[in-house]
């Protein structure tokens, strides 16, 4: 049976309250955000109180490209929707697949930094204040970042088996926002660790 | 017939503060945040009192409507099906009961607003006593760096003279975990925060014993980190800390002693000034006999108590960080004779 | 309609397997039994909370007791305010929302069936592994059992160094596990609310107690997440060698406590705010009018929700923070209790002119009323910093949080049992045992958190597992723990009820109360789609309308 909860269905002017699936996530992502400043505030509150070890100064890298990647895989999302709205689904899978690339470079990306931290400058998690909170902040956004991308990547394959046409678009659309929350998330990451933080 | 019962309890409950609150001061005295003897106490107790004035009126009026309610509009047996006036609402009692509440409000901040500033912006006078106290668990260390005096669980400061004020400020800090220190008499609480240095003060207007103690939870001993301030007249304070300056009394017939805490790990967490005792995990001991209590507070400075503590602090203090110090019985009584020439 | 809850019962009692039984109820996504389970499970971590707090009060009966040991009573207050909070008021009144919500907006289930029972779930896993920790909490060292570290887990009292083995760990897992549940319940009422009211029903018209759980969830969200953000720091701290909270490494002792208040104090407007609901629901159909100045109700709880995300610090007014910070935070403190006064005085404003019907329900609101005043005006003198400086950290404090917590939201709980166990049963409870159990309770109740407040002010500190004789504390105590005796008959009077009740209550029909939300108009206990026709509506209350049609609401709206 077609799971599928739509809004009951009803003349134009009649009774039309959202979309349960945009609500919820919209309360997912309020949720998260909270979460998320709690982790920026502990950031921000420790920034330059390291009592010893590697300072951001001497050891962060801006990472414009990966940036790149993942702002840009907002826009390829944005696009797939609009394409899989009218019907299209040929490039609204192309534009997914995409999607999940310009992620999965930001990911390797971020492992590629914290490789080069750990081995090279000798940063983890416990050297110090500023290894605390970098690694905490930034992982918990890759966390974000990869189940993201799971779900992205279960959209794909459904998408390829031919179960996800127009009718979908709604919760295509649910998922999109996660996406946006995602990368909105790390441009403040980004402003927090890597502008203001040094 | 409820509202008579919980008025009789409550009338009953406010007699037994009174009693309780007029109990004179006796060898243990109670310390009531209603009976300060000194000035940051005293401020608060008078705002507390202007507190209590405002909510007692709030609650007779609104409790008096409330009953008045109750007993009018009780639903008579006789009066069938009839539903009452449906009222939906008023917007001028919303307005009003809205508009005086927080008239209220700004009259209590504005009290409330003077007395932070008064306690907390006070500045030091020259001739303050600084004392520097730091929480460990479970018992108290007291600094007093320009008088050159190390102390433990019993402070001792002197009387203010509203003519000449000698208050003493207390920078407080933490060896360990949160506490906080609390002379309900002398002054409000303020805690003992490790990687923070917080700041108190008291200015005491009456000689005598207050009794307070540790206030923010810190482990399993929170409960008995007592506290005991001596308010002394000011000749009084100073013979104190001029026999707290000298290093400690080296009693040649209690010499074995000594050397029993030498060589033993006593030295690990204890000092004694002029010995070769310089640990600071656990409290100074060079001044031990001048304390009316030990272990802070839990158990009385007598002969017994200091051997059992040594032996089984357990049975004293279960879970302080004092350890059972496996003596034979001749070392335990020889180290125990020579603590008791620390005076 | 009463004959549908006598087939549903008969269908019941059919003699199916137990076996059968038990696995319909593990696997429902049924609102109505999933709200029957949060309030079982909520009923049964009462009686523990109630026997932890039962064995502390006799320790502390008279003064160097030895009852139970310093780790054993410090255990104890931890569990006791850790269970009350995340396992038995949070999952109470997600209970009561669970089930009413629906009913009350004309839906056949909550927006995300499957989320809730997963929700249901992991809070009962989270109350599971707290308790676990009495078994297994001892590690590898035999140091730690359950958490001995406070509800509020104090740092660093909470780092490695201090709690050794594994007792804080299941603090914090237990309750971040559970915070995740309450999550996915609170997004799921508010997509309920948002997105599946029946026809006719604008936000205007929503009964308050969807208001007041809206608004209580939207709080959830930013509320809860704070808190399970600080456990993962503090899971980072103590297995990943992190230093959020390790003064050693410049960290700081005072970030925790921010982030814990962040938390715990809208925490407790969340618990008091669907109480608010209840007296709101109660009030007016035991005064026989509609509430007084719906639109004042409404506005003054959303202030309410956004004014307490600002008063945290008031929990933390000894810790040496300016004179400024102090002055602005005892400001709002005072401020929130500007539009919770109100909510009291419309409440009296629906009373009067009433007809009052002391039914048990109604006698549990009139506990609350007065005693809620009483709590939120020692509150207002807690919030004069000053003052707190004395009061804080002693059983002034423990006096007036019991005050709120026992006396209001407890009081205002039994009122929801009351009213709505017909519903649910198609029973009615006993209404002389209600009586017994209200009498009893009120007594005990006052016995106990009225005296307690006195120890506070003679300087009695909170968390201690004993204290001096002499101080004038003992008596006092002494009398604290015999109402803790009178208040535990009392509830077991009301299980007993409970209980009796199922079997041998009389019948109580669509509607004993002759009240006016939806709920009522089905039948006791509503069939499992709820609704056969979703119903429309158009004013406030859709059942005043229908027994009233020459005099409808609608009217005047």
């Amino acid at each position: 049976m077609n799971a599928i909860t739509t809004p009951i269905t009803q003349t134009p002017g009649a009774w039309s309250l959202p979309y349960k699936g945009k609500v919820a996530m919209a309360c997912l992502i309020i949720a998260e955000s909270s979460i998320f400043t709690i982790f920026v505030v502990a950031y921000l509150f420790y920034v330059g109180k390291s009592l010893a070890g590697p300072t951001p100064r001497e050891v962060l890298e801006t990472p414009i490209f990966y940036t790149i990647c993942l702002l840009s895989s907002s826009l390829t999302i944005h696009f797939a929707s609009r394409f899989l709205e009218r019907g299209n689904r040929a490039v609204f899978l192309g534009l997914l697949f995409l999607t999940i690339l310009l992620g999965s470079l930001f990911l390797f990306g971020t492992g590629q930094e914290w490789h080069r931290l750990i081995y090279e400058h000798g940063l983890t998690i416990s050297t110090n204040l500023f290894g605390t909170t970098y690694y905490s902040l930034v992982g918990l956004h890759a966390t974000h970042v990869t189940v993201g991308l799971l779900m992205l990547g279960i959209a794909l394959l459904l998408g390829l088996a031919g179960r996800v046409g127009p009718e979908q678009s709604a919760r295509v659309d649910v998922l999109t926002m996660y996406w946006h929350f995602v990368d909105a998330v790390w441009i403040v990451v980004f402003t927090v660790v890597y502008v203001l933080g040094r | 017939m409820a509202i008579a019962a919980v008025l009789v309890i409550l009338a009953g409950i406010l007699l037994a503060a009174g009693l309780c609150a007029a109990s004179p001061q006796t060898a243990n005295p109670v310390p009531s945040i209603f009976e300060p003897h000194s000035t940051p106490a005293e401020s608060i107790f008078h705002l507390s009192l202007f507190v209590l004035s405002i909510t007692a009126l709030i609650f007779l009026v609104v409790a008096t409507l409330l009953t008045y309610a109750i007993v009018k509009f009780r639903n008579k047996e006789g009066d069938a099906q009839r539903e009452p006036a449906q009222v939906y609402g008023s917007t001028q009692i919303e307005l009003a009961w809205t508009v005086i509440p927080i008239l209220i409000v700004v009259v209590l901040f504005l009290a409330t607003a003077r007395v932070i500033h008064a306690i907390q912006d006070a500045p030091k006078p020259g001739a303050a006593v600084e004392v520097t106290a730091i929480g460990h668990q479970f018992w108290w260390e007291f600094r007093y760096p320009v008088l050159g005096v190390v102390a433990a669980n019993e402070l001792h400061i002197p009387v203010s003279d509203p003519a000449h004020p000698t208050p003493t400020f207390l920078k407080l800090l933490s060896a360990d975990t949160d506490h906080s220190f609390w002379v309900p008499q002398l002054a409000g609480k303020t805690d003992l925060i490790p990687n923070r240095i917080n700041e108190s003060w008291v200015e005491p207007h009456r000689t005598g014993l207050f009794l307070g103690q540790c206030a923010q939870y810190c482990g399993t001993q929170h409960a008995k980190m007592l506290l005991r301030v001596s308010v002394e007249t000011p000749g009084a304070f100073q013979a104190w800390v001029n026999a707290q300056k000298q290093p400690a009394i080296q009693d040649e017939k209690e010499a074995a002693g000594g050397r029993v805490f030498e060589t033993t790990a006593c030295v690990n967490c204890h000092a004694i000034s002029g010995t070769n005792a310089t640990g600071r995990f656990g409290p100074d001991l060079t001044h031990l006999m001048s304390r009316d209590t030990i272990a802070a507070g839990a158990a009385e400075n007598t002969k017994e108590n200091l051997r059992l503590w040594i032996q089984n602090p357990d049975a004293i203090k279960p879970g302080s960080l004092m350890p059972a110090m496996q003596l034979t019985d001749a070392d335990l009584d020889a180290l125990v004779r020579y603590l008791e020439t620390l005076k | 309609m009463s004959s549908d809850a006598m087939a549903i019962r008969a269908a019941e009692a059919s003699g199916k397997p137990w076996v059968e039984t038990l696995h319909e109820w593990v696997t429902t996504v049924d609102h109505k039994r999933l709200g029957i389970l949060y309030i079982v499970f909520a009923l049964i971590f009462l009686i523990i909370g109630g026997v932890e707090a039962t064995v502390m009060r006799i320790q502390l009966m008279r003064p160097h007791n030895g009852f139970v040991s310093p780790q054993v009573f410090n255990r104890l207050f931890t569990m006791h305010g850790t269970t009350m909070i995340f396992f038995v008021a949070m999952p109470v009144l997600f209970g009561f929302a669970n089930y009413l919500v629906p009913l009350m907006i004309g839906a056949r289930d909550m927006a995300f069936p499957r989320l809730n029972a997963f929700s249901f779930w992991l809070t009962a896993f989270g109350g599971f592994l707290l308790y676990f920790s009495f078994v297994g909490g001892s590690g590898l060292y035999g140091a730690g059992n359950a958490p001995d570290v406070g509800w509020w887990a104090y740092a660093p009292l909470t780092a490695r160094a201090f709690s050794p083995g594994h007792s804080s760990d299941y603090w914090t897992i237990a309750v971040l596990v559970s915070g995740f549940g309450s999550i996915g319940t609170a997004i799921n009422i508010i997509a309920t609310i948002l997105c599946m009211r029946c026809p006719g029903m604008k936000l205007g018209r929503m009964p308050l107690l969807i208001w007041l759980n809206l608004v209580m969830s939207g709080m959830v969200l930013i509320t809860i997440t704070p808190l399970s953000a600080a456990q993962i720091m503090l899971l980072v701290d103590r297995y990943l060698g992190g230093h959020f909270f390790d003064t050693q490494a410049g960290g700081s002792a005072a970030i925790w406590m921010h982030f814990f208040w962040i938390f715990g104090h809208p925490e407790v407007y969340i618990l008091i705010i669907p109480c608010f609901a209840f007296m709101s629901e109660i009030i007016p159909v035991f005064s026989r009018k509609p509430i007084f100045g719906y639109p004042v109700m409404v506005g003054a709880t959303v202030c309410i929700g956004f004014v307490s995300m600002s008063v945290w610090a008031h929990h933390m007014f000894t810790i040496g923070m300016s004179s400024y910070s102090n002055a602005f935070f005892t400001l709002t403190s005072m401020v929130v209790g500007v539009p919770t006064g109100i909510k009291i005085f419309n409440w009296l404003g629906t009373m009067w002119g009433g007809k009052l019907i002391f039914k048990t329900p109604m006698l549990f609101c009139i506990g609350f009323l007065f005693q809620f005043l009483i709590a939120g005006l020692t509150g207002i003198m807690l919030a004069v910093s000053p003052f707190d400086w004395q009061l804080s950290g002693s059983y002034f404090v423990v006096a007036h949080f019991h005050y709120v917590i026992v006396g209001g939201i407890l009081f205002s709980l039994f009122a929801a049992f009351y009213c709505w166990y017909p519903k649910i049963t198609g029973r009615m409870l006993n209404e002389f045992l209600g009586k017994l159990h209200f009498w009893l309770f009120l007594i005990g109740f006052h016995m106990t958190f009225d005296v307690m407040h006195i120890p506070g002010i003679l300087g009695m500190p909170r968390r201690i597992y004993t204290y001096e004789p002499g101080r004038g504390w003992d008596t006092l105590n002494l009398i604290v723990t015999i109402g803790t005796f009178i208040q535990g008959i009392a509830v077991l009077v009301f299980v007993t009820n409970l209980i009796y009740s199922y079997f041998k209550g009389p019948e109580a029909g669509n509607d004993p109360w002759d009240a006016w939300t939806l709920e009522w108009s089905v039948s006791s206990p509503p069939p499992e789609y709820n609704f056969a026709t979703i119903p429309t509506v158009a004013s406030r209350r859709p059942l005043w309308d229908r027994k009233h049609p020459e005099d409808p609401d609608s009217r005047y709206e």
